[in-house]
């Protein structure tokens, strides 16, 4: 517990001690939050959905949570370019060990970004059930360690960042926009529709609105049941793959 | 014998890092191994500190294989590494306590011992300062402290010395003779300050294109090539021309982070 623990707290100090990470991840959300918030919400509205803001702001936080997790995962390569992965890797602990400190350290800051953000849209007019909000509070959880682990596992795999770049471009980017963050999936296409279930991403998005506005388009069981099979499986191949790292 | 070598090769795709070498390093020893540029010592030494698998060869490592245990092989060595591996964004007690609950140190004792070493080292007074705010021969020296703080059966120093001054390098040097003499610490280091690997090691093994082509005491590499000096003999052995070593990896990254820095 006490590896886990150091190696969690470094990724906390690491986060803290870095004002531009803290506010430079904060304005992609804001700017979704304004520029699709305000920009769409006369006609979200004028369609008879209701108010937007209600309808995005989970969606952002979902958002704000996965692209914090898969950035702290990558720090991976970071960690091997600048040394740093050397100094854990000769170190006589289970691999595994220190892919959950790393995890959970990543998850726990994307967390906080994710609450900034929440606490960011209260002002903005999102409302929503604070009784639920724990159940919300878990499907972030799930979402920060899910793609913590993912990052870890690609930035295990990939040695540079243009790698990075092009699975972000290639799959993060259209895991988010195909996940019901932005425009709601009952209406849309049955192409769409039938991607959705196959998208990982989808069920927190679910899981997060579903639990925080009452409005799910699966269900919580299912959405916690792939989330949870789901996370279990990334961290088992991540940490395979994380133990046979060379440097 | 606590380090032994047995035909030892490591290839990267078509090109041979290490060559079939053997070796073996004597139990509380000091031995240098050297080479110049690109010639597989830190290649050599990722294999034997279990951060790269060898392509072929047996290597015994204080009587077990670190391919198979690697493990129970990290327990017993500690290394300081010829890059940089400290995290910059801590401080440098930071550093420390992280190694120091990495390698199992008793909490009780761990605080003690950190500032032990950070005033041998002379840091002690800016344990608190963020890492990146550090010159280059502080760092080192940081690196050097951080490698001693578990006291390892084996020790790795990959070029430790690497930019200090004089006064430093003796300073440091003398902390781990007195180690290797105190707790029969083994010490396998590298380096191209040929002076000091005349003066503190026992043995010597010279590596070059990935395969070692001469192994003996300073005195017996002296005699074997009739010089006066472990410099002249090495260069007699190894040849006049200038190695060509490509940036690594990580160096192409630091440099790419530089620019974008700027």
């Amino acid at each position: 517990m006490r590896i886990i623990y150091i190696l969690w707290l470094r990724q906390l100090k690491r986060y803290a001690r870095s004002k531009a990470r803290i506010v430079g991840s904060l304005c992609h959300p804001l700017l979704f939050l304004v520029a699709l918030g305000f920009g769409m919400g006369d006609i979200y509205e004028r369609a008879g959905e209701g108010d937007y803001i209600i309808f995005l702001s989970p969606g952002i936080i979902a958002m704000t949570t996965v692209f914090s997790s898969i950035f702290t995962g990558v720090d991976v390569i970071w960690d091997r370019k600048f040394g740093f992965l050397k100094e854990t890797l000769v170190a006589p602990v289970s691999r595994l060990k220190i892919m959950l400190g790393r995890t959970l350290g990543g998850a726990t800051t994307a967390m906080i970004q994710a609450l900034i953000v929440l606490g960011i849209t209260i002002p903005l007019g999102f409302e929503f059930n604070w009784l639920m909000l724990p159940f919300g509070l878990l499907f972030m959880l799930l979402i920060a360690i899910l793609f913590t682990a993912l990052g870890t596992t690609i930035g295990s795999v990939i040695k540079d960042l243009q790698a990075f770049h092009l699975i972000m471009n290639f799959v993060v980017m259209p895991m988010f926009f195909l996940s019901g963050a932005l425009f709601p999936v009952n209406g849309s296409s049955d192409i769409f529709r039938y991607i959705l279930h196959f998208n990982p991403l989808a069920y927190g998005v679910d899981g997060v609105r579903g639990s925080l506005t009452g409005d799910f388009y699966f269900n919580m069981p299912l959405n916690l049941t792939v989330l949870v099979i789901l996370t279990s499986i990334i961290l088992f191949i991540g940490s395979c793959i994380f133990s046979r790292i060379e440097a | 014998m606590i380090i032994r070598i047995t035909n030892l090769s490591k290839k990267f795709n078509d090109f041979t890092a290490v060559d079939d070498i053997s070796f073996s390093v004597e139990k509380g020893s000091i031995f240098a191994f050297l080479g110049p540029n690109g010639a597989g010592k830190t290649t050599t030494i990722k294999i034997l500190t279990t951060l790269l698998r060898p392509s072929s060869g047996k290597i015994s490592l204080d009587g077990c294989d670190p391919v198979k245990n690697a493990k129970r092989a990290r327990r017993s060595f500690g290394i300081v590494f010829q890059d940089p591996s400290l995290d910059d964004e801590l401080t440098a007690f930071e550093n420390m306590e992280l190694h120091g609950v990495l390698y199992g140190i008793p909490k009780k004792i761990l605080g003690e011992n950190i500032r032990e070493l950070l005033e041998f080292v002379e840091l002690w007074g800016r344990h608190k300062e963020q890492v990146k705010n550090f010159s280059g021969g502080m760092k080192r020296r940081l690196e050097i402290a951080r490698g001693l703080l578990h006291h390892p059966r084996i020790l790795f120093l990959d070029e430790p010395t690497l930019g200090l001054d004089p006064q430093t390098r003796y300073h440091i040097w003398s902390y781990i003779k007195n180690m290797n003499q105190k707790e029969q610490t083994t010490v396998f280091f590298t380096t191209h300050n040929l002076d000091e690997a005349e003066r503190m090691a026992e043995k010597i093994a010279i590596i070059d294109e990935g395969k070692i082509i001469t192994q003996g005491s300073p005195q017996q590499l002296k005699e074997a090539t009739k010089m006066g000096s472990l410099e002249e003999a090495f260069i007699k052995l190894t040849g006049h021309h200038i190695r060509e070593q490509s940036p690594s990896h990580s160096d192409k990254m630091r440099r790419q982070h530089q620019l974008l820095k700027h």
